[in-house]
Parts: structure tokens; sequence; C-alpha cells
């Protein structure tokens, strides 16, 4: 089971008198795209927030990476990228600067940097824009920036926090576009999203409600189980037996 | 060591972009110096003073004349009775009336006890004390010169020490030094941190193997450069503009000073661990750091004037000692031997401040 990406058993975590994760296990495949769905309030953003060494489990065994969270957080920070669904670069700062700034933080060295970064600037085709303010580039173009610049380390794993808020539709797809290309260079992605249209897109998807996982499964083997035909149908389904108020 | 680097070139280029909170930053300083030193001025200096003279001879000629020559009063020209008292205190033509009696002379030459009446506009009470005072003093002055032969029995010599002229900068400098170090770094610094809570960007590097030391080192570090650069100006103000220059060492101003602002950060950095928005951390800044340092920093009000609860309480404002410290060694010239004390408690202080903020610091993220 350590050749997962990620390995969960019996993951626990309690705020108080509160349970915002009750015992979930699943695990995830190197490259494979995985959708963490779930109401507001369902308990993913703790979850992912665990999984990426932001908090430390009650109780239970997350393996990330091949890295213990509980005890080896620094080697699973190593590993990961991160993209957080408020926008995570600074506006304030150029493209170039932004670049400069993750690939310092992350230790790479001048070399690999200068390598990193214009191999990541042609590919997203910034080159007039290389030192520009990242607050002047449209919105679908900082998305795109913010996950390059997640991936600029050469993550296993990387995690998404609903990357796609706020963006139209074809922004949507081309992001989308950029999540399949990584993925088929063997980096493992744990997208959470509310947009069920996405949902489909993933390899496999988890539906969290009140804390533990309700459904886990292919979205076509999710719909077939369910009787319905669209994914919005399953989530639906499974949310409106929440007894959880959304927070 | 490579990712503080990267943190500190960013949290430099964050300053140096927002060119206007920059110039602000910079400029402070020099306009608070500037303002205190020649607008906002508790030296008597040319007020004005109408003279009710009624005995308009040689010898009330002579007080009028000792009055204007003392460089604190501007004698409102021209002859004036009572009705016009009235008229020059609504119009603010005046803050001060002499009114002299017709028999000054004939009283004084018989050596009979005269009484001189002063009308001082109260409206501000500070003011017109000092005003009545240095009036007393020079019409004092006068009636003792005309007293050739006969010296009262007992006189005063007062000496002014460390500040012979009663010049207001020696009690303000220190007083801005303290109250620009405290806004420059508790503000920025918190507002710093808190920015990047608000922008999401905290959680990204949260998630990086950054370590929560490097990021908060890194946040001060350019506050730390712009205020030792803000006590430069300052001195430089001070010694070539306002005339006063640093009588002790400069090293141990400078180093002292240092401390205060690495106090003062750790306090910034106390602020952002709680509040959650960067208009609370202003909030908080302001209300909770920058009024207890005017207020008991002893700058503006007498700490010895307080009721006592507040007396002990000044003494738990960091701003206070540093004020004491600055003071003795810009004003008095004294060295590291005489403030140890004051030293000791504000570095104690800092170490407070250092290690709870960076706990505080470090909780809140697990």
């Amino acid at each position: 089971m350590t050749s997962a990406a990620i390995y969960v058993e019996n993951l626990f975590k309690r705020f108080g008198k509160f349970t915002a994760v009750d015992s979930i296990s699943f695990d995830v495949q190197r490259g494979e795209i995985f959708g963490f769905l779930g109401a507001n309030g369902a308990g993913k953003t703790t979850a992912m927030r665990i999984l990426c060494g932001l908090l430390a489990p009650t109780s239970g065994k997350a393996v990330v990476a091949g890295y213990d969270v509980s005890t080896q957080v620094e080697q699973v920070k190593r590993n990961i990228g991160y993209m957080s669904q408020k926008f995570s670069l600074y506006e304030d700062l150029t493209v170039f600067e932004n670049i400069t700034f993750y690939g310092g933080i992350y230790g790479l060295t001048t070399n690999q940097l200068a390598e990193q970064r214009s191999e990541l600037i042609e590919r997203l085709s910034l080159q007039s824009e290389t030192h520009s303010l990242v607050r002047s580039l449209p919105l679908g173009w900082k998305q795109k920036l913010a996950f390059s610049v997640a991936m600029l380390h050469h993550p296993q794993i990387v995690f998404l926090d609903e990357p796609t808020g706020g963006v139209d539709p074809v922004t949507r797809r081309n992001f989308w576009d950029m999540i399949y290309d990584a993925a088929d260079r063997g980096t493992t992605i744990f997208v959470t999203t509310h947009y069920m249209d996405e949902a489909e897109y993933c390899n496999r998807v988890s539906i969290m409600v009140d804390g533990r996982i309700a459904a886990l499964g292919r979205p076509r083997d999710l719909k077939t189980n369910a009787g319905v035909a669209t994914m919005d149908e399953v989530f639906y389904q499974l949310a409106r037996e929440a007894k959880r108020g959304a927070e | 060591m490579k990712q503080f680097t990267a943190f500190v070139v960013k949290e430099f280029r964050h300053m140096l972009r927002d060119r206007k909170t920059l110039m602000i930053l910079i400029g402070m300083p020099i306009a608070q110096i500037l303002i205190f030193g020649f607008a906002l001025s508790n030296e008597v200096k040319d007020a004005r003073i109408l003279v009710v003279d009624h005995a308009r001879d040689a010898t009330s000629a002579q007080l009028v004349q000792r009055i204007s020559q003392s460089g604190f009063f501007s004698v409102i020209p021209g002859v004036h009775d009572e009705h016009d008292v009235e008229n020059a205190f609504r119009r603010s033509e005046a803050n001060l009336v002499l009114v002299i009696p017709a028999d000054l002379n004939k009283r004084m030459v018989r050596q009979e006890h005269t009484t001189l009446q002063v009308i001082a506009d109260a409206s501000d009470p500070n003011h017109a004390t000092t005003l009545v005072a240095y009036l007393s003093a020079v019409i004092g002055n006068q009636a003792r010169s005309t007293l050739v032969h006969q010296r009262p029995p007992i006189t005063t010599q007062v000496r002014m020490l460390y500040n012979p002229q009663l010049k207001g900068a020696p009690n303000f400098v220190p007083g801005v030094m303290a109250l620009v170090l405290m806004l420059v770094c508790v503000m920025m610094t918190s507002i710093a941190i808190v920015r990047e809570k608000e922008l999401g960007t905290l959680e990204v590097l949260l998630t990086s193997p950054v370590k929560p030391l490097v990021l908060i080192a890194s946040k001060v570090v350019p506050y730390l450069v712009l205020s030792v650069c803000n006590i430069g100006s300052i001195v430089l103000l001070s010694t070539f503009v306002l005339g006063l220059p640093v009588q002790g060492s400069h090293v141990l101003l400078f180093a002292l000073s240092t401390l205060f602002i690495l106090t003062s950060l750790a306090l910034g950095i106390l602020v952002s661990t709680i509040a959650k928005t960067q208009a609370v951390a202003m909030l908080m800044s302001l209300m909770g750091m920058l009024l207890p340092t005017l207020l008991f920093s002893g700058f503006m009000f007498p700490i010895e004037n307080m009721p006592w609860p507040l007396q002990v309480l000044s003494n738990a404002i960091p701003a206070n000692w540093y004020y004491r410290i600055v003071k003795a060694v810009m004003v008095k010239g004294l060295g590291i031997e005489s403030i140890w004390k004051e030293t000791l408690i504000l570095g104690g202080m800092t170490l407070f401040f250092v290690v709870v903020s960076i706990r505080r610091f470090k909780v809140r993220l697990s």
C-alpha cells in the first residue's frame, strides 16, 4: 500500500467537541486525478489541511508521498505543491519575481531556477508579460500561473483547493487541460471542486458528508450505482442526507 | 539561507513597490520633527501683549520697553484704555493685557507696594500660566533694578541644566523617536503579515518547507532597516536643524534604538497573530500601541502628575523606558553605566515579546 501517492487510514480530527473528520480511509494512486468533493462544512478542507501538513490529525494515519504527516511534516511539505482557493501569487510582484520567490523557498539552485523559469514562461506564452505585475494579468492567466508555480519544484502530488472558483468556462476547460498534462507526466492531482462537470474529469472521486466519505469510486460507477445520469444528482442525493448545516 | 534570501528580497520588493506608503514612512519622522520643532512649541516667543498705560510717564515707558526687549513679548503699539481689552481678547489680537496704574511712579518713589493688573486669555490654560509667569519675571527684574540701594533679603539663582534655554526639542525629539519606531514597526509588520493571511498566500507558504521562524524573520528585516534609517534622519535633523546634537555616544544611541525596534517588531508580530484583517491590525496598533506610547511615555504628559495606578501602568510601556534612555544618552550625554537598569528592563521586555509572539505564531499554525 505504501506505493500509493496518498494513503489514509481511519483519519480522525476533532476540534473540541466537534468532529470535523470522522475516521476516513482512502488511497490515491500515483498519477491519478482524485476529486475530493463535499458540501461546505463536510470536512474536506480540514482533511486536505491534514494531508498538507497544516494540521495534525487527532488520530489515524495519513501517508503522503511516502511520508507520515504526523511525524515527517518536513518531507511531506517538500514533496507536495499547494494551490489555495484564494489566489496565491503576489499581485504587487511581477511574473518573474513571483516565480523567483517560490523557486527560492523550495531551494532551487540558481541554474535550476533560471531553466524552470524560462520553460514555464514559454509554456504559458507569458514572454511579453514577464516583467508585468501579476495584478495586470487576466484571472485565467493568473490561475494558470499559480498552478505552474505550485508545480515549480516538481512535487509528486499537487493539492488544488477549488482552483477554478470564479473562472469562466473556457478558462476552466484550459485549466483542466493543464491538470491532465501534469497527470500525464506522473504528478498525482488531489483536487476539491464544487463544479460537478469537473468531477466528471477526475479518474476517481470521493464525496464527503458529515466528516465521512459517503461515496468513493469512478464517476461512471457512482452514477450507475445511484441510478442517475449526472454527478450532480449523485452529489445531491448524498448531500441532502447531511445532518450538519453548512458553516 | 537561500530561502531566507528569497524571502527578504520579496519583502523588500513589497515595501519598495508601494511608493505611497514608503514615502509616508520615510517622510513621517521628518515631518513630525519639523512640526514639533517649529509649529507645536510651548516656548514663549513674541506673545502679543496689550498695555493699558494710565501713567504714561518715564517709569511706565521704561517698563514697557523692558517688556518688549525681553524677546518673549511683542507690545501692541498705540494708546489703549480699558475698552480695548475686551475686544483685543475677542478678536484674539492679544494673548495678554497689562494695566499700569496712574500712580506707578509716585508709589515707587515712596517705595510703597504697587500692584499691576495682568489679564490673560485662559482658554489655553497652560499657555496663559506660562505667559503670566514670564511677564511677572520681567516685571520683577525691572522692579529690582530700580531698587538700587535696597536689595531684597532672599533671591534665588536658577540654573536650567542640560537645557538652559528651556527649549522644547530635548523633550520632543526622544518622544518622536519612540513614536515613529512604534508606529512603523508595530503597524507595518502586523499589516504585512496579516495581508498574507487575507490574501491566502500565508497558507501556501505554510505548505512549503519554509520554517515559521524564517518567515517571521524575513518579514521584519525590511522594517528594521527602514527604522534604523528613520532614526538616522531624526538624529540628522535634530543636530543640524534644531541644534540639538547627540551629547552621548552615537553607537550607544543606535544600539539601544535597535533594541527598541526589536521590541516594536515583536509587538507587531504579536498583533498579527491576533488580528484577522488588515483593518483590525491597524486599529490594534493605533489604539493598543500608539496611544499608550503617547500617553504613558512621559513625552506629552508628565508621569509624576498621574495617579499612582497609571504611574504603575506606565512602567509596563516599553516606550517609556526607551524615552528615558534616549533622553539620557542624547540630551544628558550619559553612558551605559547610568542607564543599564533601563536597558536591562527594555531588553527583558524585548525577549518576552519575541518569545511570546513567536510561540503564538507557531501555535496558531498547528
